[in-house]
């Protein structure tokens, strides 16, 4: 079953490697965004799936590892990504340490308005201030490039820059989740009280986990700003952080795939509902569908659409065999 | 009774909250190889007692040893490095995990290495052969693979133990270990207090009289929050003042 | 800063404190008693004061009443749109996760949005107070001060006093509070706990659509100002502590002070004031200032 899982996946990033040998400008443009959001999501993925703290805040991290991107690059030359990169994946960073330092302190409930409150905090900081450039926000004169092998202004290059980057994620989270440190946040998710009756320092684990995942989207804020080449406050509104939540209860929380799964469902869904060519006029209240469609998901899908194969599974087995719930050898869900 | 074998020591512990007093000056002696139990009705405070002890609240007066250090400022996380290792009265095992992983988790702590992020945790060499001795020891060596959700009552209840003991711990606070079980499964359990008791020190509170006056070295009991006997089985067993505020059905079965 | 001024921020920030405290009980309330987080809950604000506007023009040729009518039809409105959302969408929700409630309240957000964009448009509005309350109050020797502002604090502070009332006095309180401690006990009891949610949540709503109602005149009537209301609410619920209201009172007063006055000393940074405020009362006390009660 495991190693199903994981030829699907190689195979899912050797399509994306492919895709634009069909693809047009467009294809490029918007699968490149879209995967820029499955970096985002993924970061959300290790908080919510892997440490099971809802944090309603993740677009301040996006949006200071953009708004980073574009102040730090110079006006007239092209910077290099070796430096820029790990720059904004730091601010990002720096600024989760600050807010997780202070959030973890609170629990539940709490911590999922503390978090939207502190990405609120950094709205402002980028609308007000003279930092932030205001409503009209700044725009990135020049792209970064890797000496004289990349340069990430051509389309085709940001395409592959970014693939590289989703697999690189991807591939460290996994590795992250199934190690001591992700089994540990994987404890604390389901009974932390235990983990600290255990010894563990829970604080210090969830702090690091909020740091990583807060620079994890702070690449994600780099990719975005390098591909638009324009940054501006409405990157760290907390439609941003709720679209991104959305992104990965779509696709299924407690798995990577479900993180990127959900990016692309959420991106399809918003062009569906945007199209004029299905709604027409309707099409500039396409909030509405997206509002209708995330209550009927989370409502009809608890698993998300990584789950819907063992939903029906369980639909069928539940049809064929009367009661199977007695000797029934299923994990128990959480 | 040699100061060297006192292993965790409760001096004074007061707690009040909101304006009852939930602990009155209480003080006891954990010694090696011994088991203390600590009975008393509901309400008398053993909870909390516990829970003072482990580390999850404050006195708000009192001093707790361990091993001979003053830990009272000692959060739970600490205490629990340090060798105190608690069991619950409701499970908190890990339901969805397997039988093996609850107690590697907790074998985990014992050498954590969290930046090594590249290494498999279920490839932990470490925390797995802890983990087996645990299992072993507790008598689920046979279900290790199972989910921990699965398990009978009783066998959770071992598993609860199981993890308290895969941390390395000298002191072991056992928070009704007995709940819910029955008679067979309570054997068990006696069985493997009466070996833990050879290398530990254990608090147990419990409302099974018959399983605490087997299995007791000392016994503390408690009514409101305050100490009022304390002593050998036997000594317990006589108290008119026991008699009188608890064991008094006991007595009469006598 | 001269007295006058001085008096008239006081007057400010307790208007502003006031009303953000209308919005948030009801927040603090559902959550504290239903265990329900409610994103959507600045939607109902913001449908009052649209409320507001669009009714006026109804209740005059209808009734021919004018303000005070409006606020009586609104309310009446605001108790049956309560009811009815508790029925359909909101009695579902007690025993999800807090995610799945934050998700599916986000999504009631987007829904209320748009239908509110599909019936009466995207236009910002004004509303105009009623006449006898249009006028000003002399304050000092050359200030004056709006006497619906003070209409506002009034109504705020009698509403406030009224919600204390029943909490503390009638049996209705006292079902509520023990159902937020004690569900089965409730129950077990006789009293139908299903109802009593619904009231409390029609209750909860009907305050926060007045409050946008009362608002109205002086906030003006635009597309977000749902959504601005609410994150400050969140401020004032986790300043104050959830399910305690007589921690969002002191909370959204202290918000009201800090909002106000740090808009004319310092206004390069007003809007990251409150922010600021919270992180210092959650290193302090991380569970708020009060504990549910």
């Amino acid at each position: 079953m495991k190693q199903a899982k994981i030829i699907v996946v190689v195979l899912a990033f050797a399509a994306l490697a492919l895709f634009p040998l069909i693809a047009g400008k467009y294809g490029i443009d918007l699968v490149t965004k879209i995967m820029v959001f499955a970096v985002f999501a993924l970061s959300l993925e290790l908080l919510v799936g892997g440490s099971g703290l809802v944090c309603f805040g993740q677009a301040a991290f996006l949006g200071l590892g953009a708004y980073a991107a574009v102040r730090l690059s110079p006006q007239d030359a092209s910077p290099s990504v070796l430096w820029l990169l790990p720059a904004c994946v730091l601010a990002a960073a720096l600024y989760a340490l600050l807010v997780g330092a202070l959030s973890l302190r609170t629990k539940g409930v709490y911590f999922i308005m503390v978090t939207l409150a502190f990405s609120q905090m950094a709205y402002y900081v980028a609308h007000d201030t003279p930092l932030g450039g205001g409503t009209d926000g700044i725009y990135m004169t020049t792209k970064p490039v890797l000496g004289a092998l990349l340069d990430l202004d051509q389309p085709l290059t940001l395409y592959l820059f970014t693939l590289a980057c989703l697999i690189a994620v991807f591939a460290f989270l996994a590795l992250l989740l199934r190690s001591r440190f992700g089994r540990a946040l994987a404890g604390i998710r389901v009974n932390e009280q235990r983990m600290r009756a255990t010894g563990f320092s829970t604080y210090g684990y969830k702090l690091a986990a909020f740091v990583i995942s807060g620079g994890i989207a702070g690449l994600a804020g780099f990719l975005f700003a390098v591909k638009d080449g324009f940054v501006n406050p409405e990157l760290i509104s907390w439609h941003v952080s709720g679209n991104v939540l959305i992104m990965i209860i779509l696709g299924g929380i407690g798995h990577l795939r479900g993180a990127v799964i959900g990016a692309f469902a959420f991106a399809l869904l918003q062009e569906l509902f945007k199209s004029e060519t299905l709604f027409g006029d309707f099409a500039k209240h396409w909030q509405l569908g997206l509002g209708l469609t995330i209550i009927a998901s989370v409502a009809l899908l608890p698993r998300g659409l990584v789950g819907v194969p063992q939903q029906l599974a369980d639909r069928l087995l539940a049809r064929a065999k009367p009661d199977p719930a007695t000797d029934s050898e299923e994990p128990v869900d959480e | 009774m040699s100061e060297a074998d006192v292993l965790l020591r409760a001096k004074e512990i007061t707690r009040v909250c909101g304006g009852l007093i939930a602990l009155n000056r209480v003080s006891l002696a954990l010694e090696r190889h011994s088991v203390h139990a600590v009975i008393g009705p509901n309400g008398a405070g053993k909870s909390t007692l516990i829970n003072i002890l482990s580390g999850e609240l404050s006195p708000s007066s009192g001093q707790i040893e361990l091993l001979g250090q003053d830990v009272t400022a000692w959060s739970q996380p600490r205490r629990a490095r340090s060798g105190l290792g608690r069991s619950y009265q409701r499970n908190t095992i890990y339901p969805s995990f397997s039988v093996l992983e609850n107690c590697r988790l907790a074998a985990q702590m014992r050498l954590p290495k969290p930046w090594a992020f590249w290494q498999d945790a279920q490839h932990c060499k470490f925390s797995t052969q802890v983990a087996l001795e645990v299992a072993q020891r507790a008598g689920l060596a046979k279900l290790l693979e199972r989910s921990a959700g699965l398990l009978s009552h009783g066998q959770k209840r071992q598993l609860e133990v199981a993890m308290c003991l895969a941390t390395g711990p000298e002191v072991l606070l056992l928070d009704e270990p007995l709940a819910g079980m029955g008679a067979e499964e309570t054997e068990r359990m006696l069985t493997l207090l009466a070996e833990l008791k050879k290398d530990h020190a254990i608090l147990l509170v419990e409302h099974d009289m018959d399983a605490v006056f087997r299995i007791a070295d000392c016994i503390t009991v408690m009514v409101n929050g305050v100490v009022i006997a304390s002593g050998s089985p036997a000594f317990v067993r006589a108290s008119a003042v026991v008699r009188v505020a608890y064991l008094g059905e006991l007595s009469d079965a006598q | 800063m001269d007295l006058t001024t001085f008096l008239i921020q006081c007057l400010n920030s307790l208007q502003y404190g006031l009303l953000l405290f209308l919005v948030a009980s009801g927040l603090t309330l559902i959550f504290g008693i239903m265990g329900v987080i409610n994103l959507a809950h600045g939607s109902f604000y913001m449908i009052g004061a649209y409320m507001a506007y669009a009714l006026a023009p109804l209740v005059g040729t209808t009734f021919g009443g004018g303000f005070f009518a409006t606020l009586l039809v609104g309310l009446v409105l605001a108790v049956l749109l309560g009811y009815l959302l508790e029925w359909a969408f909101f009695s579902f929700l007690y025993q999800r996760e807090h995610l799945q409630q934050v998700l599916m309240t986000y999504g009631l957000i987007l829904v209320f949005e748009e239908l509110r964009s599909l019936l009466v448009g995207d236009d910002v509005h004004g509303v105009a107070p009623p006449d006898i309350l249009a006028g000003t109050l002399p304050l000092g020797e050359m200030m004056t001060y709006p006497v619906y502002r003070l209409f506002i604090s009034a109504v705020c502070l009698l509403l406030a006093l009224g919600m204390y009332l029943v909490f503390t006095r009638t049996r209705l309180g006292m079902m509520i509070r023990a159902g937020s401690t004690n569900r089965e006990m409730v129950q077990s009891l006789g009293i139908d706990i299903k109802f009593l949610y619904r009231v409390v949540f029609a209750a909860g709503v009907a305050v926060a659509v007045f409050a946008g109602m009362v608002a109205a005149p002086v906030s003006s009537v635009y597309p977000g100002m749902g959504n601005t209301v609410l994150i400050i609410c969140f401020v004032v619920v986790v300043i104050g502590g959830i399910g305690s209201i007589r921690g969002a009172l002191l909370a959204s007063l202290l918000i009201g002070v800090v909002d106000t006055f740090g808009k004319v000393l310092l206004p390069q940074a007003s809007g990251v004031l409150i922010y600021v405020l919270m992180a210092l009362i959650l290193l302090w006390r991380p569970d708020g200032l009060f504990k549910a009660g």
